[in-house]
């Protein structure tokens, strides 16, 4: 296909509440940084309190038209959570990218219901029967070795940053501006182990 | 400038540079976040109103004031307000006046999924339909020219999707805003509908549909965009979207303004193309509208009426229609898994409503519930909601089962909010016709489930200013009710007292169960996580309050055969109901959580309540 490399549709899950949202927000405000057009979408209300989230973010070098990203049609899939990483596998297109935190947050349906949470031995081959490469990141055991369990959604970020060609440091100056200053070198650090976990992989 | 702005911030700068002043809503996703972004302007008022007429009622009070004034609400929200709507089509008013309508199609936070643009006909009012941030500013500054040129208010009708989708902007600085007038109009025949005044409006209403009809023909707000002649799209709102990306040959007629129509454009597109179809999201609204002038063309054929498009949706319909789409769609893929374990949203670890929940329960009660966050009591284990219909309904429904003869006494439920919104008509009906019925108010303090907005129990207003709480004791005792007791939220055992108490009475009787929201920053403060102690025997009873932050451990206990429970100390916020419930003390109180942080954690044997058994 001749779509160019920075016309990127991202969806972005999780469980409500691990901060897909500020992903999301960094993700659009990259794109303007780096002179894309750019749309975001997420669904706010019933879909806090604990349930399942999902936003979308679209790039494209010259203009995004649907806010959101139909089945398939994902080149990238960043999930906070291995369950909804599962449940959204489907957005994803051929080829695309899934980068997955390595963290279950088991649902009620589980914890006082009689449904079963599906192993990790699931994740690898769902992903493959997509034709789609999957990067696992252990997102809150790098953040807690950067000093907070919390900064797992910017290690995730950081994570995908390896995998978009764009320059690091568009990324950091856009993160700098959503975080709190007193955080900053906490949540450098923490990018920069996402990076790190991704290099590190054998290709 | 340029910034990205979601939908919801577009319209409320947009209002902002059209010189409103006041802003009047209640909350209601997806609107909510129009208000609360106008309220950080500065030189504004606005306020969340008890409901949605009354906060169309303030807004046509500040217009006939003279002021630019805007309502926003959910699409069920203009249902309360529809009758507000109604007359203001009649009287006009001296200041522009915009309703903001945030439909849901998908119901993403809804009871129902409705299609607000019919009301724009039905009203006799006009109707912008946005399709990004960008559309979302200019056409509020414009529905503003547009309500104070023709004299009526403007529906601004927005969707989910346009709502909480963010897009660049380009911002602009704040109009003129024009001062209030000294005087209150004093026009009868304009603005005192009496049957006799309002024969004489409704003429005057009709003749400024005609002339809306006239002015949209040369609108800039619709347009037509030439490409290939083969098909030709008809289409407005976030459907515009879709149809650039899935149709990029198709020649478009792009609708800003979808009531009333513009026939004479709408012709002229139809003559040039060869295939006219009409793509909207929900209601067949603009094809019944081009059907209706005599012109053949698709739409609700090939694409769906229920929920909500996306490109795939669209590329799929448009494929099979034989459309010109711009490839293949793709079809779902088969993904080796087995069925996933739903992940439903549920009432939060610490919720101030589980303690009243699990009461009713375990005494197996008819419950007559409403809209807040208290609604997913109907969730399994707990399971103890049966009705939810709108906000305000549980009292009345509950009460004309009781009227009926039914043979349980049924327990209406609502939330804080919901009573100030549309409970307390409810209420003074159950005092007045004597309903046998017990109503709890889970009073949390806050508008919770859309995001902790203020109310009139919280104590500030929307602009941060302290106020007066309208206390839920006196109010209650002055609509007629006798028997009223208060509870803490969090006390299982003065729960069940007083809801024997109440029951005993077979009279009209309320119960206030009150605790803040754990989710406000107070209470935050305040959390303790619990643990689950050695003489846990998985007996199971502590699982069936639906708490997320208990789980089944991998250790079973040997004699039951059963997972012991464990507490997630990262969702626990000690609000001490599981503690309360356990038949074997084998929960710790906050108390003895403090104790142990003292001592040194490791080297402390904690003891049960009342010692080893
Ligand atoms: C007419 C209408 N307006 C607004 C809403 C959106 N809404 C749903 S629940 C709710 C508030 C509930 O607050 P409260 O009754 O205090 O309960 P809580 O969520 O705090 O438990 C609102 C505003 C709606 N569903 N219908």
């Amino acid at each position: 296909m001749s779509t160019p490399a920075l016309a990127v549709n991202f969806v972005l899950t999780g469980v409500g509440g691990q901060g897909t949202l500020l992903a999301s927000n960094i993700l659009a405000d990259v794109a303007l940084a780096a002179s894309l057009d750019v749309k975001k979408s997420e669904v706010h209300g019933m879909a806090q309190r604990g349930g399942s989230v999902i936003s979308h973010v679209r790039w494209h070098p010259e203009a995004v038209y649907s806010p959101i990203v139909g089945v398939g049609e994902a080149d990238i899939l960043l999930a906070f959570e291995k369950l909804e990483a599962l449940r959204y596998a489907h957005y994803l297109r051929p080829g695309g990218t899934a980068v997955v935190n390595d963290m279950s947050i088991v649902p009620i349906t589980v914890s006082a219901g009689g449904a079963v949470y599906p192993g990790d031995e699931y994740l690898a081959p769902a992903f493959a029967a997509l034709g789609t490469t999957v990067l696992t990141v252990p997102g809150e055991r790098l953040a807690q070795e950067a000093g907070n369990v919390k900064a797992a959604n910017v290690v995730l970020l950081g994570a995908l940053s390896r995998v978009l060609p764009l320059p690091e440091e568009v990324w950091w100056t856009c993160l700098e501006q959503r975080v709190p200053q007193k955080f900053l070198e906490l949540n450098r650090q923490a990018f920069a182990a996402g990076r790190a976990a991704v290099e590190q992989r054998p290709s | 400038m340029k910034r990205i702005l979601s939908g919801n911030e577009a319209i409320a700068r947009g209002a902002w540079e059209a010189g409103v002043y006041v802003a009047a809503a209640y909350p209601g996703t997806p609107s909510t976040e129009i208000l609360e972004e106008f309220s950080r302007f500065p030189g504004v008022y606005c306020e969340w109103s008890s409901n949605e007429k009354v906060a169309l009622d303030v807004a046509v009070g500040a217009a006939l004031a003279g002021r630019r004034a805007m309502a926003a609400m959910k699409h069920v929200g203009v249902n309360v307000a529809a009758d507000s709507l109604f007359y203001a089509s009649y009287t006009g008013s001296e200041g522009g006046l915009v309703l903001v309508s945030a439909d849901d199609p998908a119901m993403h936070s809804s009871q129902n999924e409705q299609d607000n643009r019919r009301y724009a006909s039905f009203a006799r009012v006009p109707c912008l339909d946005p399709s990004d941030s960008q559309e979302c500013k200019d056409f509020c500054i414009a529905a503003f020219n547009l309500s104070e040129q023709f004299d009526t208010p403007v529906l601004l009708r927005t969707t989910t999707r346009i709502n909480h989708s963010s897009t660049p902007v380009e911002l602009g600085e704040r109009g003129e805003v024009r001062p209030a007038r000294k005087k209150f109009p004093r026009n009868a025949a304009k603005y005192v509908m009496v049957p006799a005044n309002a024969r004489g409006r409704h003429p005057v209403v009709e003749e400024r549909v005609e002339r809306l009809r006239e002015w949209v023909e040369t609108s800039p707000l619709n347009r037509i965009e030439w490409r290939d002649r083969e098909v030709g799209i008809i289409t407005a709102g976030v459907a515009y979207q879709y149809a650039r990306e899935v149709f990029p040959t198709a020649s478009i007629l792009k609708l800003g303004v979808v009531f009333p129509l513009p026939a004479a454009l709408i012709r002229r597109f139809a003559a040039g193309v060869a295939r006219l179809v009409v793509l909207e999201e929900l209601d067949p609204v603009i094809e019944e509208g081009v059907r209706l002038l005599g012109l053949p063309c698709e739409g609700k054929s090939i694409f769906p009426l229920i929920g909500e498009l996306d490109p795939a949706v669209v590329r799929r319909a448009g494929a099979t229609a034989g459309l010109p789409v711009d490839r293949p769609p793709v079809p779902r893929p088969s993904i080796p898994l087995p069925e996933l374990p739903g992940r439903p949203p549920v009432l939060c670890p610490g919720c101030s409503h589980r303690g009243v929940f699990q009461l009713l329960a375990k005494k197996r009660v008819a419950v007559s519930g409403d809209i807040g966050c208290y609604t997913l009591g109907f969730l399994p284990p707990l399971s103890a909601l049966h009705f939810c219909g709108c906000m305000g309904a549980s009292i009345a429904v509950a009460h004309g089962a009781a009227q009926a003869g039914l043979g349980e006494r049924v327990v209406a439920v609502l939330g804080d909010s919901t009573f100030y919104h549309t409970g307390l008509p409810a209420l003074v009906n159950v005092a007045y016709n004597k309903a046998n019925i017990l109503l709890i108010i889970l009073d949390n303090r806050t508008t919770a489930m859309t995001g902790h907005q203020a109310n009139p129990g919280t104590g500030v207003t929307l602009q941060n200013q302290p106020t007066d709480v309208v206390e839920l004791e006196p109010l209650v005792r002055a609509l007629g009710i006798k028997h009223v007791a208060t509870v803490g939220a969090y006390d299982v055992k003065e729960i069940e007292r007083a809801y024997r108490e109440l029951m005993a009475t077979n009279e009209p009787a309320v119960m206030i169960a009150r605790q803040p929201c754990v989710l406000l920053p107070e209470s935050r403060r305040q959390w303790v996580p619990l643990e689950v102690l050695e003489n846990c025997n998985g007996c199971g009873v502590c699982f069936r309050i639906g708490c997320p932050a208990i789980l089944k451990s991998d250790e079973i206990d040997p004699v039951n055969n059963k997972p012991l429970a464990l507490i997630d100390k990262d969702l626990c916020t000690g609000c001490e109901i599981c503690t309360q419930i356990c038949p074997h003390d084998a929960i710790t109180t906050r108390d003895q959580m403090r104790l142990l942080e003292d001592s040194d954690h490791s080297s402390c044997a904690l003891m049960p309540p009342g010692g080893a058994q």
